[in-house]
């Protein structure tokens, strides 16, 4: 079982490979469409984002509400793809990991090579399992935006696979050449 | 006439959103087993396990299967000898959908427009089909639809020229471009014929049959076991990690179409493929 500590470093991340099961451990951040639209929005017009990315790992989800006495909802991840427009800005303010499911553009694998970042998958449709993994949830930006809302979670081992390596590799291109 | 008071309905879809979010039915698990025990890709097998093991926590804990609890969609068959009484049917059903969803703890997916994307806050409004069906009984099927699937979607309006070959072509394209994005395994929906928009009602009507029980018409049937032999052959596998579980079962309906077209189109689900009835 191999754990990793978050925030990654990109020391951490040249050690991962693509296919390869982890356990996160340790802060990050949720942002699924509506988020990312608005932190590049808050970019473009040369503003402070609301949080800090730098180092940052952000999880595309939209939990579902928690029952009283639970610390969230549902909690698994939503399709990437959507995410890909905004990616690349994003790796430019210092992200360095993103959880979702699902290919990436090749542009989002390049910056992804480039920014020595790495993209994880989560398991689609197993969000009651997932939501054990975490130990911690609160909203910190755009409360108005509900379950789209960014929320600060801790997580213990928090099960995902290496999806796009540090080298552009992708779990999903497997005959296609795996390399950007 | 037999009267029926539309509160009735309103349990009725109330109770199916909350039933829905929370435990698959009987056919989707029994299917879901079987692939985890036929699955011979080690990586693919130990993913089917987990998500088995997920819609146990789920319903032991009364958390969603799935975060997105999707859109929900009712099926509408309503009986020529029913008298409603105690308002408007149509309003029955979103304020079901409206109590289900904040009772259940489920989450809020709907935007007022798709241009300006205001959240509704109540999950609201429902997507409902009518039909006026003879009898004096009203039958409601209920699914609600997450969006992961829902987006991979396909329509095309072939030739006729195009023929079977080309539905297969088509469908099997469909799954392949999806890949990973609609949280394989999948359960599809086919529709062939009719008019544009009667081949999508009929794809969708799909996914609320039972998981891989056969079409009882013998063209659909053969048409969901060749496309179930070559979506198969893909090697997508559960959450696209490879593997040949890529797809639970395929559900094929046909429909007379017009002499100048070959309507196709493919509605997904993913593996959480939730589909309740009730009959009042």
């Amino acid at each position: 079982m191999k754990r990793i500590q978050l925030p990654l470093t990109k020391e951490v991340i040249q050690t991962l490979r693509v296919g390869e099961k982890v356990y996160l451990n340790g802060p990050m951040v949720t942002g699924r469409d509506a988020a990312h639209r608005r932190l590049v929005e808050t970019l473009d017009r040369g503003e402070a984002l609301p949080i800090s990315l730098d180092g940052m790992t952000i999880f595309y989800v939209g939990p579902s509400p928690a029952r009283p006495g639970q610390i969230i909802g549902s909690a698994g991840p939503t399709t990437s793809y959507r995410m890909d427009d905004y990616t690349p800005r994003l790796l430019e303010e210092g992200l360095l990991g993103m959880i979702g499911k699902g290919r990436r553009s090749s542009l989002v694998r390049q910056a992804i090579r480039e920014h020595g970042a790495v993209y994880f998958a989560a398991l689609g449709g197993a969000g009651a399992l997932a939501a054990q993994a975490i130990v911690s949830a609160e909203v910190i930006a755009y409360p108005d935006l509900g379950a789209e809302a960014i929320h600060a979670l801790e997580v213990k081992d928090f099960p995902v696979v290496v999806a796009v390596d540090a080298t552009g590799a992708s779990v999903y291109e497997r005959e296609e050449g795996a390399r950007v | 006439m037999r009267e029926i008071n539309v509160a009735k309905v309103r349990e009725a879809v109330e109770a199916m959103c909350i039933e829905a979010n929370l435990a698959l039915t009987k056919d989707v698990q029994l299917a879901m087993k079987n692939a985890a025990e036929t699955e011979t890709n080690p990586l693919a097998k130990e993913v089917l396990e987990d998500l088995i093991k997920n819609e146990r926590v789920a319903s032991e804990l009364k958390v969603p299967i799935c975060q997105d609890t999707g859109m929900a969609v009712v099926f509408v068959d309503l009986g020529q000898e029913v008298a409603l009484a105690g308002g408007s049917l149509e309003e029955a059903i979103h304020a079901g959908v409206r109590l289900g969803y904040e009772k259940g703890y489920l989450r809020k997916s709907v935007v007022k427009s798709p241009i300006t994307r205001v959240n509704t806050k109540d999950n609201t409004p429902a997507v409902i089909h009518y039909r006026v069906v003879e009898g004096d009984q009203i039958r409601l099927r209920f699914a609600p639809k997450g969006f992961g699937s829902e987006n991979m979607g396909r329509l095309g309006m072939l030739k006729p020229s195009d023929g079977r070959e080309g539905v297969l072509e088509f469908v099997v394209d469909t799954v392949k471009k999806a890949g990973p994005n609609a949280c394989p395994p999948l359960v599809i929906g086919v529709g062939v014929g009719g008019t544009m928009e009667k081949a999508c009602l009929l794809a969708k009507e799909q996914l609320l049959r039972n998981v891989g029980e056969p079409a009882a018409e013998e063209e659909a049937r053969e048409l969901e076991e060749e496309l179930m032999e070559r979506i198969e052959a893909l090697d997508i596998g559960p959450q696209g990690f490879g593997g040949k579980t890529t797809a639970l079962a395929v559900h094929a309906a046909l429909f007379p179409t017009h002499i100048a077209g070959l309507p196709v189109c493919v509605n997904i689900n993913c593996h959480v493929a939730r589909h309740r009835e009730r009959v009042i």
